[in-house]
């Protein structure tokens, strides 16, 4: 029942996509795929740190893997879209195995440093390597697939190709989440030595979480390769890494739809205080520092108002509505909100508690 | 996680709604027929009865923004005064360039916003080699007038693949032609390191060199990331070699630190640095600037002093030059805040060069007018040498001078020379004369 929701809630949010994205302008088709590309890599850090409780910070290099592993293949081998993606979210799934056994030893502000080195380093890979295109990267041009006529908007098919790739990815990770995946997740999450009593393999489960959210950020890496026509180091520094995390907490750590609001934040404020600052004619070396600012000042106020991210207020805010109308069958009853995980960086003195 | 599934997934309906909210109306791209005479109509996207709205990327922020960040506040600068002295046939010039931190991703997004959004009429002085690489061929591909690209790089000179794409200032294989002849006439037989970008601009000058200077000078070839400021091993390699000269195709920041490294090394070869990494009010800033941080005090003009470079435009110092005094005086009028420096300079004459080719590409102009006006070619003005421009030649200027910087100004040493980028094309003197600014500072 819970796969046939999501399928149908997914279903009638592609239908919405498409509409909105046949009505708007190629730029903002543009957005829209952009938006798309980080709703895969927060959906699957949010899966990550909200549920397996384990931090990343090198999320960004997961995606670096997943836009060079794409760039490569459709430049040297011309294999079709689909299946580069496929690949470039293995290639990336391996790397995430590879640091995720590696990470399963390690807590909270350690598991940190060790990722934030992988964010650091990858990305310097390209200057070393002449075949990965050095500081200018690799250029990688798509075109809009024949059906759909040779006057399609590339922006716009730019926009359902990615749009398509994050709702599936959301309906799986939701899914998996609901599974006994996502249940012993959570137990190893709250009490790694009761999981382990209750016979739970908690090492393999944490390296788990970081293949699924190492095969995500894979993705959104290959869709953020085809979107932007370019991958470069530039694209793929620390910044980025720990934006995504951002934009996990901002949204509401744990929640999908939570992934989406950090999402839609990360790409449309910057932008949007740009077009409002240059307008105001405001002088240069103040307006090209204001979106930096801005982005920081809604940061603040939404930590501030929203404890649990956008994704809480928008629940706190939709709660007394929700309660007048009749609940589903079957539903539970609503707890107050509260920390639906524990952050990682509280986990040690807990741990030490024990 | 439970709840949010109820609640979650519906409320993904509303993000995705949140999008329609955001989406305001795509402007619209008015394609009106080309005339010379009448009513000034909306001729081309980007045109309207009243304006010009053009875009650019430029490095306000990040490594490469010292120095360069004032490029296009410059440019604007001219912009005011021309929309002050009744704009291009009437029509004010609205420039928006967008802050894409020397990163080739931000570029695409910012120049997709330009032209998709904002509907340039066209992208002017984009700033950087890897960075405009990255959008040439989406502007190409939609027909948008791309032109004087703020990089010497010689690919811009491609008009059978790139035919909307133009260069602008002297490119980096001709100037690197010039400096190594100067190169091989002041210090033959000696020992000769180069210090260069690892992308196409240090190649490109070094290509130029390589075309003068005999090989078996060249001691060592060291070159930098630009993202990565640490290059001592690069300096102490340099010294290790013995080379006597130092051939450095960098941006000001990269300059400074050779110099400074040099400093620590006691190393002291002769400098010889490109014309985009030698202005010498921005290398004695960040020379102070750096040697702050590390807890030194330094003199900025001191530690520039005999640095050998290059110019394609008159030198600041000399403000008999009616260029210099044009620029000088728009800059204090429209744009007092800023030092009257190389890069000031040199976005007032871009400015004025995109002036001239717009008041050549008619009253009211579509987008092709524009190219086909550079490609007939325009008249010197500010640069000391002339354009190549033509229906087969896409690259700007062809010449520069030799100087060398003398207590924080550029002395001319020796004559222009011109030259053109072929391996085997002769570096010969110009005997022609620069045009004066015109009174009226308006093309």
């Amino acid at each position: 029942m819970t796969l046939v929701r999501h399928v149908a809630t997914a279903a009638v949010l592609a239908v919405l996509l498409v509409i909105i994205s046949s009505t708007v302008s190629p730029f903002r088709d543009y957005q829209m795929a952009e938006v798309a590309c980080y709703v895969a890599a927060v959906a699957g850090l949010t899966v990550l740190v909200g549920l397996s409780g384990q931090i990343s910070l090198g999320n960004g290099a997961f995606m670096a893997i997943g836009a060079y592993a794409a760039a490569l293949l459709l430049l040297h081998l011309h294999w079709p879209l689909a299946v580069v993606l496929v690949a470039a979210l293995a290639v990336a799934a391996a790397g995430g195995a590879v640091v995720g056994v590696a990470a399963a030893r390690l807590r909270g502000p350690y598991l940190a440093g060790a990722t934030l080195i992988l964010a650091v380093a990858l990305p310097s890979l390209a200057l070393r390597y002449g075949l990965l295109g050095g500081d200018q990267g690799l250029t990688v041009v798509i075109n809009s697939p024949g059906f759909l006529g040779p006057s399609f908007s590339l922006t716009r098919w730019q926009a359902w190709l990615t749009c398509g790739c994050a709702l599936i990815t959301l309906v799986l990770l939701a899914n998996l989440a609901r599974s006994r995946v996502g249940r012993s997740w959570r137990a190893a999450r709250d009490d790694e030595v009761a999981a382990a009593l209750a016979g739970l393999n908690v090492a393999r489960l944490r390296v788990l979480a970081f293949v699924v959210s190492a095969a995500c950020a894979g993705l959104a890496g290959a869709l953020l390769a085809v979107t932007t026509s370019i991958v470069s180091p530039g694209a793929f520094t620390v910044t980025l890494s720990i934006g995504l995390l951002t934009a996990a907490v901002l949204g509401g750590l744990g929640t999908l739809p939570g992934a989406v609001w950090g999402s839609l934040v990360l790409v449309l404020v910057p932008t949007y205080v740009t077009d409002v600052a240059s307008s105001h004619g405001l002088s240069s070396s103040v307006g090209s520092n204001i979106p930096v600012a801005a982005y920081g000042v809604v940061l603040v106020v939404v930590m501030l108002t929203f404890p649990d991210g956008i994704q809480g207020g928008v629940h706190r805010l939709s709660r007394p509505l929700a309660s007048r109308l009749p609940a589903w069958p079957g539903a539970p009853r609503r707890r107050p909100p509260g920390p639906q995980f524990r952050a990682p960086a509280s986990e040690h003195q807990e741990e030490g508690s024990l | 996680m439970n709840r949010s599934h109820r609640v979650g997934l519906p409320a993904l309906a509303v993000a995705a709604l949140a999008m329609v909210v955001s989406a305001c109306s795509s402007g619209s791209s008015g394609s009106g027929s080309k005339s010379t005479s009448g009513a000034l109509t909306a001729s081309a996207p980007g045109i309207t009865a009243t304006t010009i709205t053009i875009g650019s990327h430029q490095p306000l922020t990040g490594v490469a923004a010292p120095g360069y960040d004032e490029i296009a506040p410059a440019s604007n600068a001219y912009f005011d005064y021309v929309n002050a002295h009744g704009g291009i046939y009437g029509r004010k010039i609205v420039y928006k360039y967008l802050d894409d931190k020397y990163d080739p991703t931000s570029t695409v997004s910012v120049v997709k916003q330009l032209v998709l959004q904002d509907n340039v009429y066209a992208i002017f002085d984009g700033l950087g080699t890897p960075t405009h690489l990255a959008v040439a061929p989406f502007l190409n591909s939609e027909k948008v007038p791309d032109v004087f690209v703020a990089s010497g790089c010689e690919c811009w000179n491609s008009p059978s693949t790139w035919p909307e794409t133009f260069g602008w200032q002297l490119d980096y294989v001709r100037e690197g032609k010039i400096l190594g002849t100067y190169i091989k006439q002041h210090f033959a037989g000696q020992k000769i390191g180069y210090f260069y970008q690892d992308d196409e601009f240090g190649k490109d000058g070094v290509k130029g060199l390589d075309d003068e200077i005999p090989q078996a000078d060249v001691v060592s070839r060291q070159s930098y990331d630009p993202t990565n400021i640490n290059v001592g091993p690069q300096v102490a390699a340099l010294k290790a070699s013995g080379a006597k000269v130092v051939v450095s195709f960098t941006v000001p920041a990269f300059t400074a630190l050779l110099r400074l490294n040099s400093l620590k090394l006691g190393f002291s070869p002769t400098l010889v640095v490109s014309d985009v990494g030698s202005d010498p009010i921005t290398l004695a800033g960040l020379l102070e600037a750096y040697a702050k941080q590390g807890g030194a005090t330094v003199s900025g003009n001191q530690l520039t002093q005999g640095i050998i470079t290059d110019g394609y435009m008159p030198t600041l110092g000399d403000t008999s030059n009616s260029w210099v005094a044009l620029f000088k005086k728009i800059h204090d009028k429209y744009l007092p805040k800023l030092p009257f420096d190389g890069n000031v300079a040199f976005g007032e004459a871009v400015a004025y060069t995109f002036v001239q080719a717009m008041l050549k590409a008619g009253k009211n102009p579509a987008r092709a007018d524009l190219v086909k006006a550079i490609e007939s070619g325009l008249p010197q003005g500010p640069a000391v040498a002339p354009y190549a421009y033509s229906a087969s030649d896409h690259a700007g200027m062809t010449g520069a001078f030799i100087g060398v910087i003398k207590n924080g100004v550029i002395v001319k040493e020796g004559p222009v020379q011109v030259t053109n980028t072929s391996a085997t094309g002769a570096v010969q003197s110009y005997t022609g004369t620069q045009p004066t600014a015109p009174s009226s500072g308006m093309p």
